[in-house]
């Protein structure tokens, strides 16, 4: 599967990394190659099978939809490079 | 008295009960030599020596109260992908930049629980993506062995290349690490080391910085199979804070290391003998099959008809994942912020400037195959591909106890050698990633030395939470090889 350009721009934009002109053209080439190969996978028959959700066959474990931890804003936004009063701060995203 | 650091942790352990040394002298043995050997090898990107003596001390008081525990006083390394409560941790990533968790992850909790003592955190590829410890924000590890007559710089394998490295170096007793597709087992390989991965659900994943969530799982890099025995006696539990931790009773590993590898079977897959294996590995496993034969077990060959396809899969999975995962960090919370035009400008300008090239591209990687129009070609035929490869191995254990397959298509490399071609990186994981791929538990043993004189391992797998087995028949490859060499301390 080659991909071009303007894909590594759009998947760029999705995963929000800014890319470079130069990182766009190598990343073009790389991951072209890589989706290439991949490609083998077509040779497996997999019509009858699931996908597998879980390597260790169990029940998902449940328990009471109460709080179990909490109560300390401050620890929470500690490592914020921004932050007020323990709230996070962002730049402006309503006009 | 013996080198306080030449002692594996069962002789450490004896030592201390018997008074021989304090924690405290023996924590500052290791002190001592990471400062001596940090400057060369890398392997430590944090030193945390104040935390390790208050830890040892504490250690002592509770000896002389005879309240012992498992791993009392022995001085560890910490890959720097646990959390440690008040001490930076960062992945080796530049978007982690000063991350001081407010808690301790379930694994470095159950130690420091058992007694064990903390000596920093080692180095390790950005978010355990790489096979060479080559993309680390803290610069390469340096392997401690280098080739016979050769002083170029060789990497020590990776994720894991920290703990690999510090282990062999004896800058540590034991190190935890943690393997998503091969970061505990290669390394090891690579360092004459023994690397064990549970099976997944047998260790906690809580406060583990998450790369692959259905893949990652920690585990020890020791000089000994009974110390890595050891050391999963004390990771290993239940906890209700990760709901694929499994609520099954951990076993004693120490007591099944005693059971009698007479009359077990051994499988050798056949898919392993890849195209281009080299001699010294092919011979190393036909060693490794003569030792079980002499130990009395029965060799039988297998098929895992799927192996090819593991890799393919593997690298659809895991970047999914990881695109998933490291969505998280995007300026706001913690690390990195770098600002920009809105907040889409400053998400994208952080994540730029804070991530590596190779977690970049695996990111992308993972973005392309989840998004939309190609989730079911690529995510999820690479998830049904997984289930054929899980069948393979149940019904290869239908008639064995555990296979033999070596780690490593080759002996460590050296630095730049791969790091061009993210492809022929990745094939170093091709003996590996199996194992993630279907959770079963992995064990590299090191097993001789190559032409060029640098430590090859061999790999055993095992059925899933059958850890006590693999370990068994791991000490006849350990007992088998004898005393193998030690790198030369050219760093010191």
């Amino acid at each position: 599967m080659q991909i071009n350009e303007a894909t590594v721009r759009k998947i760029a934009k999705l995963a929000r990394i800014k890319v470079t002109d130069e990182e766009a053209k190598s990343l073009e080439g790389e991951l072209s190659s890589i989706l290439t190969w991949v490609e083998q996978l077509n040779e497996v028959d997999t019509d009858d099978v699931e996908p597998l959700t879980s390597v260790v066959e169990t029940t998902m474990k449940k328990r009471e939809d109460v709080v179990t931890d909490g109560g300390y804003a401050q620890r929470v936004t500690k490592n914020a490079p921004l932050s007020e009063d323990n709230f996070f701060v962002v730049p402006k995203v309503v006009e | 008295m013996p080198d306080l650091l030449d002692l594996n942790i069962a002789e450490a352990r004896e030592g201390l009960d018997n008074g021989d040394f304090s924690a405290k002298e023996y924590a500052e043995s290791h002190i001592k030599e990471i400062e001596n050997a940090n400057k060369e090898l890398n392997a430590y990107i944090l030193e945390t020596p104040e935390k390790a003596i208050e830890m040892a001390e504490k250690s002592d008081e509770r000896m002389a109260k005879g309240e012992a525990g498992l791993l009392e006083g022995i001085p560890l390394g910490i890959k720097d992908l646990f959390c440690t409560d008040g001490v930076r941790t960062t992945a080796c990533s530049h978007i982690l930049d000063g991350f001081e968790p407010p808690y301790e992850s379930t694994v470095t909790e159950n130690l420091w629980n058992a007694g064990a003592v903390m000596l920093g955190k080692l180095n390790l590829d950005e978010f355990a993506m790489g096979s060479s410890n080559e993309t680390s924000h803290y610069g390469e590890v340096v392997n401690p062995w280098r080739r016979d007559g050769d002083e170029a710089k060789l990497v020590p394998g990776g994720s894991s290349g920290g703990s690999a490295a510090a282990v062999a170096a004896h800058l540590c007793a034991a190190a935890t690490a943690t393997d998503t597709g091969g970061s505990i087992r290669q390394p090891a390989a690579f360092t004459g080391t023994v690397g064990l991965k549970p099976t997944y659900g047998r260790v906690s994943r809580w406060g583990t910085v998450a790369f692959a969530s259905s893949l990652d799982q920690a585990g020890p890099i020791t000089r000994t199979v009974e110390d890595a025995a050891i050391m999963l006696q004390v990771m290993a539990s239940h906890d209700e804070k990760d709901t694929t931790s499994v609520d099954i009773a951990v076993p004693d590993y120490r007591k099944e290391l005693a059971g009698k590898v007479k009359g077990m079977t051994i499988g050798i897959p056949k898919e392993y003998r890849v195209d281009g294996m080299s001699e010294e590995i092919d011979a190393l496993w036909e060693q490794g099959i003569e030792w079980y034969k002499d130990a009395g077990a029965k060799i039988v060959e297998v098929s895992l008809p799927h192996t090819k396809y593991a890799l393919p899969a593997y690298y659809i999975v895991a970047p999914a994942e990881a695109s998933s995962n490291l969505a998280r960090y995007d300026g706001v919370k913690y690390g990195l912020r770098v600002e920009g035009e809105g907040i889409n400008g400053m998400y994208e300008n952080t994540r730029a400037e804070g991530f590596g090239a190779e977690v970049k591209r695996r990111i992308l990687m993972g973005t392309y195959v989840l998004s939309a129009g190609y989730y079911d070609a690529y995510y999820l035929k690479a998830q049904k591909v997984r289930t054929r490869i899980k069948q393979d191995f149940d019904e290869a254990f239908k008639n064995v106890d555990v296979m033999l397959t070596p780690t490593t298509p080759s002996p460590a490399f050296a630095m730049g050698e791969k790091s061009g071609d993210p492809l022929e990186m990745y094939l170093n994981d091709i003996f590996t990633v199996t194992v993630n791929m279907a959770g079963l538990p992995g064990l590299s043993v090191p097993a001789g030395m190559s032409k060029s004189g640098l430590p090859l391992g061999l790999q055993l797998i095992g059925k899933p939470f059958d850890e006590g087995t693999l370990l068994k028949a791991g000490q006849v490859i350990e007992q088998a090889a004898g005393e193998l060499p030690k790198p030369t301390k050219w760093w010191a």
